[in-house]
Order: structure tokens, then C-alpha cells, then sequence
């Protein structure tokens, strides 16, 4: 090892087996947690806040199924459902996607760009808190109301929450301003923890890191998180009128008073759809640190890689109103939007074939991180390519409203970004509790994950494409979707069997798991120099970098990385 | 230990990175006029489509007055980070203090046109889509002035007890970032409610 080469090195000459601490009580553990600032701790809790809110959502998503597994079901009332798919839907984007991506920013980023903590610690530790309280004030809104199942008085409107369904007349009560004051607050976190990961990205890079070096995790956080406030704050402005609207009497969304309802359209998919990339940015990012990892070779294409999540950052916020065809925006908006959808595949496909050249001819270890993967780069595939099919606005016509739509997105969410979620789990998990998840179980969790996610996701296209429209609580026989629809709730149900298993293994190797030491994966980047889980101050020295991979250096000094560059 | 010739970028090469504040200032900012964008757009959407009650046309007037006192404090405060960087703290509380001046002034205008508007010409917020979009975007601008004046009172509360010194002139820098955001904004409130709007 080369003592001058770096700071790394001498990293290792110092004791970092963390230090037996006498036991502490409950209440002092939670003293801890609860007033901390540390970005490691603030990341776990905002994995463990949504792995809480990926229980939940996931239970509403089996409610329903249920409920369609069969013609003329009577398990949940028609207002029962509208709750289930609005609640399912706001949990599983609010809290759950957004928060577990951010979870693992605030976890991931800092330790591999060679900084003690986010640039705002405080402000760090505010946004996670206001966060998940929007998180548990959507929730409370089951206290207290009427209905079966204690849905009590829970919001009914979608979680696009389409004028005039917002407004007093329609929805009584106060489950709707439970759903804006929880949108709102967990806007106003998201945004706090965007901005924090773009100063912490820009500013608190160690030495010698410079963009160009930086992991691509680092360069996709930091174009996720300026979308964030490019995007979320829009939609926190659309949740200011809508509030305004409904306590004071206002008239954005009123058309009683002139106001519009395509307006509020186009402000929520103004957030909405590049809240999608939001959402798939940060698994790309997962994607770049694993697949060349376990394909023993550097990324293919690093420049065009970042290119590439810049332009998918600038279009993206250009597509919105592609959800909005069937509306009757004229043929001129159609064509643009139509065209901007489908450039956004360029970029994307870039990004895919890069993976691709990454596994090619590469010595592929298939470990449970790199199967979420490979499950990731083929579900992505076809995702993208109903997306391109919706793109083109008369295919849109007759399919918006449907279950292929639903089929569609899904496959974006599930099969993209919660499979590279999973991925990031097993592969993260050894550094952030010093102990390897279980390969065997999660072994079940892939296979049976795959078998549950294409049962279900595969199959609900057909429905859609016989005419199955979306948010429907019940149908009649004979219209040849019955099969189907027991078929994808029964895929549902093993998906929710191997969650339970990931769920059971998170536990257990919590606990039981085998000793990971600091760099199980034989892997590259900074946060694998450090201990596991990292002290406090992350490093003991200042690491400094020369290259893409340090750790490579470090390893293989008689090849260093920048001679590649 | 292997010798391994390396000849990395050279050691000596400065390492300075921009500072913290500034970034978290300027993507704070961003993310303002991402919200400002959507109100200014919802009022522009909405213009001359009110339906009855009064119009900009009949009750809005010029307010030239606290225009120019807000535009000028983004001046004045100016003057105030430059005096603190030269050590003057005299020059920084005096500049300071006519900052917060000029801007309670300006809220002062905006608070006597919505008094008018209210009480005289009966237009509240639930009159009709004027209303609505002139109090939201108004009032949304109206209350970062609150905020930045909150900040700036705070700031020449520290001045005045002699908390402050040069080493503080970049806070004050980034604090003044956003009071100049806040009079950019006014800007453009001004040119689409008072100049396009009537």
C-alpha cells in the first residue's frame, strides 16, 4: 500500500472497530435518534419511516385486488375503494418513493464524496421531520371519521386530486385538506433535503474530486434533487391555491367563479410527470454503483452517462401534459408533447445501453444486488416501451383511464424503481449494519418477486386493452377479464409473500447476519473505505482521489485508474 | 510497501470549493421562483376573466411610491455589506437600518391598498378571480418581504450590540441574495398586475 498515494490508505492504519458502548436505555436511544443530525441516522430513518409507508400502501394494494380478484365482489364499499387506490397511491409516491431515495442520499452521498455530514445538517434533520409528520397527517385523517374498515373520513380523491373533485361541494369534510396540508408539509422536506444534497454535492466534495470524478450516484443525486425544487415546488404552489380555495374561498379551481380545472392539470403533472424521473434517477444511480461491481469492470461510458441524466433532467420538465392528450389541449400542444415524450427516450436508451456494454464480457457475480438489477435493466426496457406506445397521442386516446396505463406505470415503479430499491438494500445493507443480508432468502424474495411482479403487471395490460377502465370498484362477468384479473391478484399477493420475505431478512440479518467487514463486495468507490456501519465522522482522515475508483487505486496500484481517464 | 510511480494531479493544486451558503441560497431561490412562476402564470391565465365585481381597471392604482423604496432598500442594503466589508460597522448598521426602513414602508403601501381595496371598493379574495389571483400573488410576495424584513431586523439587532463584524459579510451576502430575489420578484408582480393587468 502506498501511504503517499492518498489519505485512503492511511484510513486503514487506524482502529476503526467501533467502540463497545455500555448499554443504553430506550428512552436514550430515542433521545438519540430523535435529536440527531447525523446524515447516516437521518437516512435510516427515512428508509425506516418508508419501509413503514411500503407496508401500509402495500396492504391498500392488496385490499384492492381482492376486491377485483372477482366479478361483483362485495369485500370493500365502492367509497372504501376510491380510498384504498387515492391513499395507495399518495403513500406509495410521497412516502415511500421519495423519501426512501432521499433516505439513501442522505445515507450514500456524503460518504462517497468524501464529506463528514450534509452541508445543512440542522436543515437536514428539519426536512426529515416535517416529512414524516405530512407522512402520519395523512393518516390521522382515519381517526375520527365514519366508514367500513376504519377508513374513517381519509381522502377519496385520487392522488392527483382533479378539480372539481377538491372542491367543498364534492368533497365534504376535511379529508381533503388532510391530503393537501400532507402533500404540502412533505413538499416543503423534500425540498429541504434537495437543495441540501446540491450544496452538499457542489460543496463538500474531498479533495481531488472533482465532477468529473464523481461517483455517477453523486452527479444523479445532484440532478434528481435540482429537479426537486424545479418540480415539487410547483406542486406545493398548486397545494397553496388549493388550500386557499377551500378555507378562505378562492377561485383557481372553481369553475363556478371561471376558475379551471385544466389548470390545476397542468400544475399537478407540471410536478407529476417529472416526478417520475424524480423517482427513476435515483435507481439509475443504484444501477451505475452495482452493475459494474458485479461486473468486475468500470461503468462504460461515464461522459455520456451524466450527459445523458442531465438531458433526461432538462426534457423531462417539458413532457407533463402527455397525461393530459384526451383532454382537448388542440392538435399543436398534442404534437409537442408527443415529440418531447419520445425524445426522452433517446437519453434513456443511452443510459440502457450503457449497462449493457458495462455486463458485456465482464465477470458477472450473481449475487442478490445484481439480479434486482438485471430484473431492473429488462422490466425497465419494456416499460419504456409501452411508454413510447402511450406517448403517440391517438394510442392515448383509447387507452387513457385504462388498466394498460396502470400496467404501464406500474412497471416504471415496481419493476424499475423498487426492484433497483431492493437491489440498493442488499448491496448498501453490509455497510450500514456491518452484517450480509441473507443470500438465500433473498434468493426467494428475487425469484418469487419476478414471478408475482410479471403475473400481475404483465397481465393487467390485457384488461386494458379490452376496455378495463382504471379506479373501477367492481364490473360485471362476461367481458372476458375476469381470468385476468384473478390472475393479477394473485401475482399481487405472492409480491406481497416475497416483501414479507425482504421484509423477515432485513431482520434477521439485522441481527443474525454473517460479519460484512468494511468492503464485502470487493468494491470502488469511497463509502467502502470507511468502517461498517461508519463511525460518526464518516472518516478519519480526509480522503483524497485521484480517480473515479479509489479504492481501485488503492488496491491495484500497479494500475491505477486515471491512467484511464 | 511497493513504489509505484504516480504522478496524479500535482499536490500543491488549490482545493477551494464555492461556499455552502451561497449554493443553499441560490437553490432556495430557485425553488421560489419556481412557486412565483406558477402564481404569476394562474394570474396571467386569469386575466380579464373575471366574472363581474370590480376590475383592475376600476381600482388598482400605481404604486409608484413604495415601488421605488423597495427597488432602492436592494441598494441601500448593498451599501451595507460593502460598508461591512470594510470594517465599517457604523456605515453597516446606518444602511441597514434605512434597508429596513424603506421595505417597512413598502409594506406599509401594500397594507393601505389592501385596507382601500377591502373596505372601499369591497374586493376581497373571494370577489371574483381578480381577487383571488391579485391577493395570492401579492400577498405570496408581501409575505417574503415579512420574512426578509424579520431577517434584516435580526441582523441590525446584532449590529447595534456589537455582534457583528467583517467576518460576518458573507452571511450578510447571502441574506442579501434573497432580499434582492424579493425585489427581482417585484419586478415582475408589478409589470403583470399593475402595468399588463390594467
Amino acid at each position: 500500500m502506498a501511504d503517499s498515494v492518498s489519505g485512503l490508505s492511511s484510513v486503514e492504519a487506524i482502529d476503526l472497530t467501533p467502540v463497545e458502548k455500555p448499554r443504553q436505555l430506550f428512552l436514550e436511544v430515542l433521545y438519540d435518534w430523535v435529536t440527531t443530525v447525523d446524515h447516516k441516522k437521518i437516512g435510516l430513518m427515512y428508509i425506516a419511516y418508508s419501509l413503514i409507508f411500503l407496508v401500509i400502501g402495500g396492504i391498500e394494494a392488496i385490499v384492492m385486488r381482492i376486491q377485483l380478484a372477482v366479478p361483483h365482489n362485495t369485500f370493500v364499499s365502492p367509497q372504501v375503494f376510491n380510498r384504498m387506490f387515492t391513499l395507495h397511491g399518495t403513500t406509495m409516491v410521497f412516502f415511500v418513493g421519495m423519501p426512501i431515495l432521499f433516505g439513501f442520499g442522505n445515507y450514500l452521498v456524503p460518504l462517497m464524496i468524501g464529506a463528514r455530514d450534509m452541508a445543512f445538517p440542522r436543515l437536514n434533520a428539519f426536512s426529515f421531520w416535517i416529512s414524516a409528520f405530512g407522512g402520519f397527517l395523512l393518516y390521522y385523517s382515519f381517526i375520527g371519521g365514519s366508514g367500513l374498515y376504519g377508513a374513517g373520513s381519509a381522502p377519496d380523491v385520487g392522488w392527483f386530486a382533479y378539480a372539481p373533485l377538491t372542491a367543498r361541494v364534492f368533497s365534504p369534510g376535511h379529508s381533503t385538506d388532510y391530503w393537501t396540508l400532507s402533500i404540502l408539509l412533505s413538499g416543503i422536506g423534500s425540498i429541504g433535503t434537495a437543495l441540501n444534497i446540491v450544496a452538499t454535492v457542489i460543496c463538500m466534495r474531498c479533495p481531488g474530486m472533482k465532477l468529473n470524478r464523481m461517483p455517477l450516484l453523486a452527479w444523479l443525486y445532484l440532478v434528481t434533487s435540482s429537479m426537486v425544487f424545479i418540480a415539487v415546488s410547483p406542486l406545493t404552489a398548486a397545494q397553496i391555491m388549493l388550500m386557499l380555495d377551500r378555507y378562505v374561498g378562492s377561485h383557481f379551481f372553481d369553475a363556478q367563479a371561471g376558475g379551471s380545472a385544466i389548470l390545476w392539470m397542468h400544475f399537478f403533472w407540471i410536478f407529476g410527470h417529472p416526478e417520475v424521473y424524480i423517482l427513476v434517477l435515483p435507481a439509475f444511480a443504484f444501477a451505475n454503483e452495482i452493475i459494474p461491481v458485479f461486473s468486475r469492470k468500470a461503468i462504460f461510458g461515464y461522459p455520456a452517462m451524466v450527459a445523458a441524466s442531465v438531458g433526461i433532467g432538462f426534457i423531462s420538465l417539458s413532457v407533463w401534459a402527455h397525461h393530459m392528450f384526451a383532454v382537448g389541449m388542440g392538435a399543436g400542444a398534442n404534437v409537442f408533447f408527443v415529440f418531447s415524450t419520445m425524445i426522452i427516450s433517446v437519453p434513456t436508451g443511452i443510459k440502457i445501453f450503457n449497462w449493457l456494454a458495462t455486463i458485456w464480457g465482464g465477470k458477472i457475480r450473481f449475487a442478490s444486488p445484481m439480479l434486482f438489477s438485471v430484473g431492473f435493466l429488462f422490466q425497465f426496457l419494456v416499460a419504456g416501451l409501452t411508454g413510447i406506445m402511450l406517448s403517440v397521442a391517438p394510442f392515448d386516446w383509447q387507452l387513457t383511464g385504462s388498466y394498460f396505463v396502470v400496467a404501464h406505470f406500474h412497471y416504471v415503479l415496481v419493476g424499475a424503481i423498487l426492484f433497483m430499491i431492493f437491489a440498493a438494500f442488499y448491496y448498501w445493507f453490509p455497510k450500514a449494519t456491518g452484517r450480509m443480508m441473507s443470500e438465500r432468502l433473498g434468493k426467494w424474495h428475487f425469484w418469487l418477486m419476478v414471478i408475482g411482479f410479471h403475473l400481475t403487471f404483465d397481465f393487467m395490460h390485457i384488461p386494458g386493452l379490452l376496455g378495463m377502465p382504471r379506479r373501477i370498484y367492481t364490473y360485471e362477468p362476461g367481458r372476458g377479464w375476469e381470468i385476468w384479473n384473478l390472475l393479477v391478484s394473485i401475482g399481487a399477493v405472492i409480491q406481497a409473500i416475497a416483501t414479507l420475505i425482504f421484509v423477515y431478512n432485513l431482520v434477521h440479518s439485522y441481527y443474525k447476519g454473517e460479519k460484512a467487514g468494511n468492503d464485502p463486495w470487493d468494491a470502488w468507490t469511497l463509502e467502502w473505505s470507511t468502517a461498517s456501519p461508519p463511525p460518526s465522522y464518516n472518516f478519519a482522515t480526509t480522503p483524497i482521489v485521484h480517480s473515479r475508483r479509489p479504492l481501485w487505486d488503492i488496491k491495484h496500484p500497479e494500475d491505477p485508474d486515471w491512467n484511464y481517464e | 510497501m511497493s513504489t509505484i510511480p504516480i504522478t496524479p494531479d500535482p499536490a500543491d493544486e488549490p482545493w477551494v470549493l464555492p461556499d455552502r451558503g451561497t449554493i443553499g441560497m441560490a437553490c432556495l431561490i430557485i425553488a421560489e421562483s419556481a412557486i412565483f412562476v406558477i402564481f404569476v402564470v394562474a394570474y396571467i391565465f386569469y386575466m380579464g376573466q373575471g366574472l363581474g365585481g370590480p376590475t383592475p381597471k376600476q381600482v388598482l392604482e400605481l404604486p409608484i411610491f413604495t415601488t421605488i423604496c423597495l427597488l432602492s432598500s436592494s441598494l441601500t442594503l448593498h451599501w451595507a455589506v460593502v460598508g461591512l466589508r470594510k470594517s465599517k460597522i457604523g456605515a453597516f448598521n446606518a444602511w441597514l437600518a434605512a434597508t429596513v426602513v424603506l421595505g417597512a414602508i413598502f409594506l406599509i403601501g401594500t397594507g393601505m391598498e389592501w385596507y382601500h381595496l377591502i373596505y372601499v371598493d369591497g374586493l376581497t379574495i373571494q370577489t371574483n378571480l381578480f381577487g383571488t389571483t391579485f391577493y395570492s400573488l401579492v400577498g405570496l410576495h408581501a409575505t417574503h418581504v415579512i420574512v426578509g424584513l424579520l431577517m434584516l431586523i435580526a441582523a441590525l439587532i446584532f449590529g447595534l450590540t456589537g455582534h457583528v463584524d467583517e467576518k460576518h459579510a458573507h452571511r450578510m451576502d447571502v441574506l442579501s441574495l434573497y432580499w434582492h430575489f424579493v425585489d427581482a420578484v417585484w419586478v415582475i408582480v408589478f409589470t403583470v398586475v399593475y402595468v399588463l393587468g390594467r
